[in-house]
């Protein structure tokens, strides 16, 4: 593909697509500080959540990696930690300070609100202004790590936009570049096929560990997923099963070994290539997980219109389904629904799509970013202390 | 013109890319060779819904991307509307 792709390489060679300062709450109660700072600074993204208290073990350190890997993600060029204790506020800073980039952390006891808003909103000042100064230079293809997950699926997305996905996912593998997709428990039906495409035997053997613990964990709590797993929308749309949802869903992986298995929010450690992590099926937290792992663009299919997007990932979003697409127009990115009437062809929908990767890693607002979608979730394992 | 689409050879069902109607004799094409086959509907069938384009009895397996997608819970005749009310999960 020709075009000049720019982006925005970081302290640890790592690059951004985006260049947010954000004000990073590192519990639920620290929001308010992170959203009176972003409100007096402009250029500065407050990501409210809602934990980060009393959590333990390896629900504790589930937050921490997905904090500091936000953090640490290069769409981010500055980051102002806001905690309510010192200790985990100075975990959280120091974890995203390690990548080099720029941290002022702040914690709220002792000082309260007011005086912490005060101090931490010089420091975002001065690190958007910073920020504002680093220019876009170019980058490589491999260089842009991609995340990949559909979402209100239908039919259309096995025949179309997922597809779709896959061509442009095998394109970027070939290139060298790091590819995620996850959705543990919508594997099923066809989580043989992503098996059978670990690249050792010991990756297989982690996979396949990862699945059954996360069916076990779906089993112990309810006896099947009938009524969710597919969802309303998911059978309004066509979806019959949850193995027919999995063998759509899975179209988009493409056709490439698979280089790794990540926990949640887990960086890859394993060089270029497409990587498996466990993960939730549920949109905003499978996608503030990769970001988390590093992802920095998002390839999004959607059948009956999802309008998921993240505050520091960009999603692009494309249908197959002619109905969304016009329904829904201002959600989607990239209509690709003339798969459907065989009006377009499925190599011509892969160079659509990656037209609209390099657009969008340049700097063109997708759908999400210009309707203001920023859902930030974080992923909980089991109930805090 | 076609109105819907068969992922691979062997499978059982198509998905509809326009709205058919019952009574409708519509034609299918198959992704993977290109070649298309005529089916006459017995239902209506909404687009991105699927048409049985083989006889299945009772609890057989359904192939769709040359896969299992579940078994039948009544018999499908060719032309029939296969969704929730006739197939279900294998796994849950």
């Amino acid at each position: 593909m020709d075009g000049e792709l720019l982006g925005y390489r970081r302290q640890n060679g790592r690059v951004g697509v985006r260049n947010h300062v954000i004000v990073l709450p590192v519990d639920d109660i620290s929001n308010a500080a992170c959203e009176a700072v972003a409100s007096h600074i402009q250029g500065t993204l407050a990501l409210p959540h809602s934990y980060g208290r009393l959590q333990f073990g390896e629900d504790l350190e589930l937050h921490f990696r997905t904090m500091i890997g936000t953090g640490s993600n290069p769409n981010v060029a500055a980051a102002v930690v806001i905690g309510i204790e010192q200790n985990w506020t100075r975990r959280v800073a120091e974890g995203i300070a390690a990548t080099g980039k720029p941290v002022s952390a702040f914690s709220i006891e002792g000082a309260g609100d007011l005086e912490t808003v005060r101090r931490a909103s010089w420091a975002a000042k001065d690190l958007v202004q910073a920020a504002t100064e680093i220019q876009r230079e170019p980058v490589a293809l491999e260089e842009i790590w991609v995340s990949i997950k559909c979402g209100e699926s239908d039919t259309t997305t096995g025949l179309g936009s997922c597809p779709t996905v896959g061509v442009v996912v095998d394109d970027l593998v070939d290139a060298g570049a790091h590819v995620f997709f996850g959705e543990t428990s919508e594997l099923t039906g066809g989580e043989h096929l992503i098996a059978d495409r670990m690249a050792t035997p010991e990756l297989r053997e982690r996979f396949q560990a990862t699945y059954d613990d996360y069916v076990a964990l779906i089993e112990a709590e309810e006896s099947d997923l009938l009524g969710s797993q597919p969802t309303q929308g998911n059978i309004a749309g066509g979806l019959s099963t949850i193995e027919e949802k999995a063998l759509g869903n899975i179209e988009k992986t493409g056709t490439k070994e698979v280089v790794g298995v990540l926990a949640p929010a887990e960086a890859p450690d394993n060089g270029a290539g497409l990587y498996f992590m466990d993960s939730s099926s549920a949109a905003a937290e499978h996608i503030t997980l990769m970001a988390a792992g590093g992802a920095v663009l998002h390839l999004f299919p959607t059948g009956q219109g999802n309008v998921i997007g993240n505050p520091i990932e960009p999603v692009i979003k494309l249908t197959a389904n002619p109905t969304t697409a016009k329904t829904m127009a201002e959600h989607i990115d990239v209509d690709v629904s003339g798969l459907l009437s065989r009006e377009l062809t499925l190599p011509r929908a892969g160079e659509l799509l990656m037209e609209h990767v390099r657009r969008t890693a340049n700097g063109r607002l997708t759908a999400a970013e210009a309707l203001g979608h920023r859902e930030f979730s974080m992923t909980k394992l089991y109930r805090s202390a | 013109m076609h109105k819907f689409l068969i992922h691979k050879r062997g499978d059982h069902v198509g998905v509809a890319t326009s709205d058919i109607a019952a009574g409708e004799t519509v034609v299918g094409v198959y992704m993977d060779d290109e070649s298309s086959v005529e089916v006459a509907a017995r239902h209506d069938v909404p687009l991105g819904h699927k048409i049985a384009i083989a006889e299945l009895a009772e609890a057989d397996q359904v192939l769709e991307y040359g896969s299992p997608i579940g078994l039948t819970t009544a018999a499908v005749a060719v032309g029939d509307y296969v969704h929730t009310h006739n197939i279900k999960s294998a796994r849950w």
